[in-house]
């Protein structure tokens, strides 16, 4: 048995459970600190940037429903619900959902749900914003793709990252992308949300020690 | 975790870690489609050689929620020596292919013996008077949701009735107070334990002397086979002393509840009215049966196991 | 060593007797001990250097299966199996299918044992079909020798019965009548001790009270009727201080342990695995010492295996449907010197006193047990004291695998056993 992951997604698709420490061994490997990419006020633009861009691609914010999956995708769709509220007066509802029990590689390591799922509204008929923070090989959001049919048909499933970090294994593609970063397989892109995280808002890549 | 046979083989974090899961998978049972490809493509196999239709369906549901698929075997409660051993028919059934058992049977320790002949994860549904784990655990879940995370510290919970023979009394004393609840075992001499060495527990013979002081009051299903070996003069002596009758249940606590882990004997350990009562949380420890059952079998078969 | 030699000398052990220890060599010739002396010349060696040589051990209860169950044991497996425990007689017990309740069926068993390895005395019930109510023919069974009378597996509950079953035999010369003594009606549908581990395990249990009860009425009535009554398989501290008071009265009394009894403890239970499952059952802490102490004290005159085969199917079952029972012959000299005379409790000859001549007398066995001597039945054992062991249930003679010591390692092992002057058992390994 594989213990937890911790420091970081070393394998791939693993992009849901990352750990904060700076220095939290990945399987074997130290991790050091390679580049920061953002910081606080570069992710408050992208935030807002693509508040908007889901606003205009939707004709509007009626019918959005943001649903954030745990960790730190549902504090991204809280403050994404915030922006809206802010530049359009329109409060969209947030979810959040853990595809724990929808991943494809139950059985093959350690899982455990994050959190309840909770989605306050039928979402029957509406556009479902999907929310996560980094969008790697595409498993995570297929199984909050299958997760969230199970919850309702809605009209249109839409993805909102902030980072895309490219190396996809399915064909899943993301609607809104705060910055495209491209990556080694081997590195670790680490987001941190003062909500979720200790320190200053960010976006570093780490790779391994050689 | 490998199998699940005693609340021993959990502490209390484990029984904090399972109630957290049993959290998400109520959400499930909520839902207007109720299931999740948790466990699909594994097999959970009931066998239960004591009749109980209620916690044998419990499990089933469970397992299909998390589209696992299922076999149901029940044996009539065999006499030694008569039709197949358990051991051949556990073996049978692990070799079409199972990847957890759950067993109920008669005597102490049967799940103990199958899980040390197969490889597959077992479940004790009940093992004669020893333990019924399940149980303990949707009764602290169905507590915790009530009164929160941080409600068993000191609670003081009454388990009134036939504790001698119970597997369900067996679990929850333990479990209650692994999660740091004040438990106290209450009925006539001849149905408390023997012993209570070891038992994290203390015992009372006087039901109306301890009542105002509960919290809980947790009964027992009183059996009328008790009767036939001078354990209990009759059920009306047992109502009179140990019932919780109308007038008993007026005495209690305003916030106390009432639990009972049925089938209910209305009219002898509990009056029909009481059972029925606002203080009675006796229907939603009945729903979370699933809820809990899911959770123990994603944590057999889903939740840390690597595929072989 | 040439085939079933007529003469050889046993050289270089330690001979521990009833009249005490000595270094010598042990000569047998024509069945008997020929000579006992420094340095004999001249005859095939059975090599006893560093090992203890005493009188051939006297098992007073031995389940042997036949007739009946043979597929758990027989005679003839039975008997190897003790004689590499270093036995040279054993007691069957009357438990059988049919059961030993008459002549014809005593008869047979001593045909079947009279070629074994081992001496096979049979016992007789007590009542009719063990079943507490009508005497047993003791009169004839104890024509064709029978001298312990019992029930065994059964108590003979009924106090009037005992009584008249104490009276009857005390009209036949050294018949000794053996109790099972644990009153069903207290033992009930008992599976384990009744205490704390049986509280919490959740199995019904089988109180002290249910052996202390029949132990202090037999006493009573050994008492009133003068006839020596035997209590086999004692394993609690109030049956032990029955027997003490009793004896000190001088009522005839006497009373054997098993080697699981000061071994092992109710907590083995606890895996449910009915291995450890056995009538009377393991009991506390505090009544194996008690059991130890009544060894030392001389309360407890012998030690007896109660071995009981069972086979392997029977015991892959849960707890409460597996039967009773342990094996015990192979492993009884050792745990004897493991658990009591290594840590003082009784010394050497103390214990081979309670493995030989105290059970010999007992079961009016007089050609085992006793002093090793010129003239005497050869009837011997050589044990290595030092050497170690792993109880491996495969590798046991005994049919059955029923040990609750797999794996449990041992030290002091019999090297040789020699059955009226034929050696049975030759290093270990037994000749036929």
């Amino acid at each position: 048995m594989t213990a937890p992951i911790a420091g970081g997604g070393d394998l791939p698709g693993d992009d849901h459970n990352r750990g904060t420490s700076p220095v939290a061994p990945s399987g074997g490997h130290l991790f050091s600190l390679r580049a920061k990419v953002f910081d606080a006020d570069d992710l408050r633009r992208a935030n807002t940037r693509i508040a908007h861009e889901i606003v205009e691609r939707n004709h509007g914010a009626t019918d959005v429903v943001l649903i954030g999956l745990y960790t730190r995708g549902v504090a991204i769709a809280r403050r994404l619900a915030e922006a809206i509220e802010r530049f359009e007066g329109v409060a969209v509802p947030v979810g959040s959902i853990d595809v724990a029990f929808y991943r494809d590689d139950i059985g093959l390591r350690r899982i455990q749900p994050l959190g309840p799922t909770e989605v306050p509204v039928d979402i029957t008929g509406r556009v479902v914003v999907l929310v996560d923070d980094v969008l790697f090989t595409g498993r995570t959001a297929r199984a909050a793709l299958e997760a969230v049919t199970d919850l309702g048909r809605p009209r249109a499933v839409q993805v909102a990252v902030l980072v895309d970090r490219g190396h996809r294994e399915l064909p899943i593609r993301a609607d809104f992308v705060g910055k495209n970063l491209p990556t080694k397989v081997a590195e670790d892109v680490r987001v941190r949300l003062h909500e979720v995280d200790d320190g200053d808002d960010g976006i570093e890549i780490w790779g391994p020690e050689t | 975790m490998n199998d699940l046979l005693s609340i021993d083989d959990l502490g209390a974090d484990g029984i904090g870690d399972l109630l957290d899961l049993s959290d998400s998978f109520v959400e499930v049972t909520r839902r207007d489609i109720p299931k999740i490809p948790a466990l699909r493509g594994k097999t959970v196999v009931t066998l239960f050689y004591e009749d109980s239709t209620r916690t044998r369906l419990s499990f089933e549901t469970a397992a299909k929620r998390l589209t696992a698929d299922t076999m149901s075997f029940t044996a009539p409660s065999s006499a030694v020596g008569k039709g197949e051993s358990l051991l051949d028919t556990v073996r049978t059934i692990e070799a079409m292919g199972v990847d957890a058992m759950v067993v109920r049977h008669r005597c102490a320790g049967a799940p103990h013996r199958v899980a040390s002949w197969i490889d597959a994860a077992v479940v004790n549904a009940g093992d004669g008077r020893h333990e019924h784990p399940t149980q303990a655990l949707l009764d602290l879940l169905t507590l915790r949701r009530r009164l929160g995370t941080d409600a068993f510290r000191g609670l003081r919970v009454g388990i009134v009735g036939d504790v001698r023979h119970s597997r369900v009394a067996r679990s929850g004393v333990k479990a209650f107070a692994a999660v740091g609840a004040d438990v106290t075992v209450v009925g006539p001499p001849t149905l408390l334990p023997e012993s209570l060495e070891g038992w994290p527990a203390r015992a009372a013979t006087d039901l109306d002397d301890i009542l105002p002081e509960l919290d809980v009051v947790y009964l027992l299903r009183i059996q009328r086979e008790r009767l036939g070996s001078a354990l209990l003069p009759s059920l009306r002596e047992y109502t009179s002393r140990y019932g919780l009758t109308a007038s008993r249940a007026a005495r209690l606590k305003p916030d106390t509840l009432i639990m009972h882990p049925g089938p209910m004997n209305r009219g002898v350990e509990i009056a029909a009215e009481v059972a029925d009562g606002p203080a009675s949380i006796i229907t939603e420890q009945v729903a979370n049966g699933v809820a809990v059952r899911m959770a123990v079998l994603w944590s057999l078969l889903g939740s840390g196991g690597l595929v072989a | 060593m040439p085939d079933r030699p007529d003469e050889f000398v046993i050289r270089g052990g330690r001979v521990v007797d009833a009249t005490g220890e000595r270094v010598a060599d042990v000569l047998v010739q024509g069945g008997v001990v020929a000579a006992v002396g420094r340095r004999v010349e001249g005859a095939p060696v059975l090599d006893a250097g560093g090992c203890i040589v005493v009188p051939g051990l006297v098992d007073l209860h031995a389940h042997l299966r036949e007739p009946g169950d043979e597929e758990a044991e027989t005679i003839e497996t039975g008997a190897r199996a003790a004689a590499l425990g270093g036995f040279t007689a054993v007691v069957a017990m009357p438990n059988t299918e049919p059961p030993l309740d008459d002549a014809a069926v005593v008869a047979s068993v001593l045909a079947a044992g009279r070629e074994a390895t081992c001496e096979v005395a049979s016992s007789g019930c007590i009542t009719k079909g063990r079943r507490g109510d009508e005497l047993a023919p003791m009169g004839e069974m104890h024509t064709l020798g029978v001298r312990i009378f019992t029930d065994d597996g059964a108590c003979v509950a009924h106090a009037g019965v005992m009584r008249r079953a104490l009276e009857y035999a005390r009209a036949l010369p050294g018949a000794v009548v053996a109790q099972h003594a644990e009153d069903p009606s207290l033992a009930g549908n008992g599976h384990m001790h009744e205490g704390s581990w049986s509280s919490r395990l959740g199995i019904p249990g089988r109180p002290e009270a249910a052996e202390a009860t029949v132990v202090a009425r037999d006493v009573l009535l050994a008492e009133l009727t003068g006839t020596p009554v035997h209590f086999l398989h004692v394993s609690t501290a109030a049956a032990v201080d029955l027997v003490r008071d009793a004896k000190g009265r001088g009522v005839p009394i006497t009373a054997e342990v098993a080697p699981h009894h000061f071994t092992l403890t109710d907590a083995e239970c606890r895996t449910f695995d009915p291995a450890f499952k056995v009538h009377p059952p393991l009991r506390t802490d505090a009544d194996v010492a008690s059991v130890k102490a009544g060894l030392a004290d001389g309360t407890i005159d012998a030690i007896a295996t109660d071995h009981a085969p069972h086979v392997p199917e029977a015991k892959e079952r849960p707890f409460e449907e597996a039967p009773p029972g342990m094996l015990g012959l192979e492993t009884a000299f050792a745990l004897t010197l493991g658990e009591l005379v290594e840590p003082g409790v009784l010394t050497l000859d103390e214990a081979v006193a309670c493995l030989s001549w105290q059970p010999a007398a007992i079961a009016g066995l007089h050609h085992h047990g006793g002093p090793v001597e010129p003239g005497r039945p050869a009837n011997l054992c050589v044990v290595d004291p030092a050497v170690r062991w792993e109880v491996d249930p495969s590798r046991l003679a005994s049919r059955s695998r029923n040990t609750p010591y797999a794996g449990r390692k041992l030290t002091g092992r019999v090297r040789h056993t020699i059955l009226r002057g034929e050696p049975v058992v030759v290093d270990g390994v037994a000749q036929r």
